[in-house]
């Protein structure tokens, strides 16, 4: 028995929901390997080897791996997978694009978004935005898995496992990358961050969004998200989405601004350490599982706050 | 072409469900039921799709209970052209619909099949790129927009940090996300037309698929509760709050 993680990379460096993944697939029980499929991806592979807990980094090169294409992926997964009992993804955009096409290519069942492993075929996993919780029993062969990265500590780094170099196999693919528009900037990522600062449906207008919330982020070294309602009136971009089926986050401190906490939201961030909310409506169902309130005017109390911190 | 499109009947996103004093799941008897909103987005669009003359026909699918029937006339009141019910009482999961679709696949030969990223019930975002699997075609999920070009489909996906675009031959898997469209409200004389509109009704075993369940549901428990906190009363004392007692910044 044998568990499979493949690792989220942009070619250099991991992406830190891998961390979390592993932690899941060393509670699954067996030895832990870990899947570098990438163009010059070396240094991503190096970085992966150093994970704690991982057994060995198994480094497939190819052009193709460069965007990580949802059919490439599952033909190099695939050609691997006999060998393992768990194949775990992290449950980012990425990974559920490719784990469901794996499962069902080896003819099993995928069980997705587990918050905790309570044997090696029993899992716990949210249903109905969080609403309920289902303990799941896979009964086939193999477990495909994606993993909510909130449920699981990241994996320690600093040991050494070795890489081994293995040939590529890719699909014969009907699908091309044209280009992405991703966003750069400094923040730490969403799902990664610390201290989010989110922003709602009263900040007005994307101007206001940014005037008001960046500040804030920038003095707590946050990362910015926004609820649906903000993202749908095109206040802040689509991935600052948090929610049911948005980024799901449980960073130490959240602060919502402006963000009355319909249960589709509250589902992206109930786990979050510390709740700060800062409404004026005293009615908003956001309050109920915040810590802290603040009922006030968010254009006055948030300047205020910068000033304060 | 044809489009193929594939809508769940799910308990509705305004229900908080609750899970039963017995823990062997949650209790949907007597709560609204509506259409799964990711299978509406991929309703309307393919609708769209064929208002501007890139698809002929759009055929929806649900898998399920007899009341499916109503979410298939919702779809159709949309604007979609027929219909075809998978009828079973069993318990259907994302592997066992993607082979039922892919046998309709087979059928109907479409040149697209839609569906929404998500249910808003088991929320498992599989079945999509398990179709896309069972029939060896391309595959784009989390759409936020689609074009017909060149006999190609452009598509243009929700990813973590931003947006990305695909290329696909034709016939491909797409799978909607919030963005994509804005579904329209279906209008009185829809409905009635949509009474009208054809639906055709398969069971399991007539497409030769065994639906048996791989997952099974031990237990469903409450979610733990968070509670909620104190309300301060200024700025100040937030920050002391913050500082001093979560001591989080």
């Amino acid at each position: 028995m044998a568990s499979l993680v493949i690792a989220e990379h942009d070619n250099q460096s991991l992406k830190p929901a891998t961390l979390n993944t592993v932690t899941a697939a060393i509670a699954c029980g067996g030895e832990v390997h870990l899947l570098v499929a990438g163009k010059n991806a070396t240094v991503a592979a190096q970085a992966a080897s150093h994970i704690s807990g991982v057994a060995k980094v198994l480094h497939a090169e190819a052009d193709v791996f460069e965007h990580g294409l949802a059919e490439h992926m599952a033909a190099q997964i695939l050609a691997l997978s006999s060998a393992y009992s768990h194949i775990l993804f992290a449950a980012t955009a990425s990974g559920k694009n490719i784990a469901p096409r794996v499962a069902a290519k080896l003819d099993v069942a995928q069980v997705s978004d587990i918050t905790r492993v309570d044997s090696p075929d029993t899992f716990e996993r949210p249903i109905y935005a969080g609403n309920a919780m289902a303990t799941v029993q896979a009964t086939d062969a193999t477990k495909v898995i994606t993993v909510r990265t909130t449920g699981f500590d990241a994996a320690a780094t600093g040991s050494s496992a070795p890489v081994e170099v293995i040939q590529a196999t890719t699909a014969d693919a009907k699908s091309q990358f044209m280009g992405s528009e991703i966003a750069k900037n400094d923040r730490p990522e969403l799902t990664a961050a610390k201290i989010i600062v989110s922003g709602g449906r009263a900040l007005g207008s994307a101007e206001k969004f940014s005037e008001v919330i960046t500040p804030l982020a920038d003095k707590l070294g946050a990362a910015m998200g926004a609820s649906r309602a903000a993202v749908d009136a095109g206040y802040a971009p689509n991935d600052w989405q948090v929610g049911q089926t948005g980024k799901i986050v449980a960073p130490q401190l959240y602060v919502a601004c402006g963000i009355s906490g319909a249960i589709q939201h509250l589902a992206g961030m109930k786990d979050s350490k510390v709740i700060v909310a800062i409404n004026k409506d005293p009615e908003a169902p956001i309050f109920s599982v915040a810590d802290y309130g603040l009922e006030a005017d968010l254009f006055v109390a948030v300047p205020e706050l910068v000033s304060a911190l | 072409m044809k489009a193929l499109v594939a809508v769940k009947r799910v308990v509705d996103y305004n229900v908080k469900v609750r899970v039963k004093s017995d823990q062997t799941g949650v209790d949907i008897a007597n709560v609204k039921m509506s259409m799964n909103p990711f299978d509406e987005i991929a309703v309307e669009e393919a609708v769209r799709l064929k208002e501007k003359g890139v698809l002929t026909e759009v055929v929806v699918v649900s898998c399920g209970v007899t009341q499916c029937q109503e979410t298939l006339r919702t779809a159709m009141a949309i604007g979609a052209d027929r219909g075809i019910l998978v009828e079973t009482n069993e318990e259907l999961q994302p592997l066992a619909v993607a082979k039922l679709l892919k046998a309709l696949a087979d059928k109907e030969q479409p040149g697209m099949v839609i569906l929404g990223k998500q249910a808003i019930d088991d929320d498992c975002n599989q079945t999509g790129q398990m179709l896309a699997a069972l029939t060896d075609w391309p595959q784009a999920t989390f759409a936020s927009k689609v074009e017909l070009v060149d006999g190609h489909l452009h598509v243009t996906r929700e990813v973590d940090g931003g947006l990305e675009t695909l290329k696909l031959s034709l016939p491909a898997v797409v799978t909607t996300d919030l963005r994509l469209n804005e579904p329209r409200y279906v209008t009185l004389p829809n409905i009635m037309k949509a009474k009208k509109k054809q639906i055709d009704i398969f069971k399991p075993e007539d497409l030769g698929v065994d639906v048996t369940p791989r997952i099974k549901t031990l237990k469903v428990s409450e979610p733990p509760k968070r509670s909620a906190g104190i309300k301060v009363a200024d700025v100040a004392a937030l920050v002391d709050k913050l500082k001093n007692e979560a001591k989080v910044i």
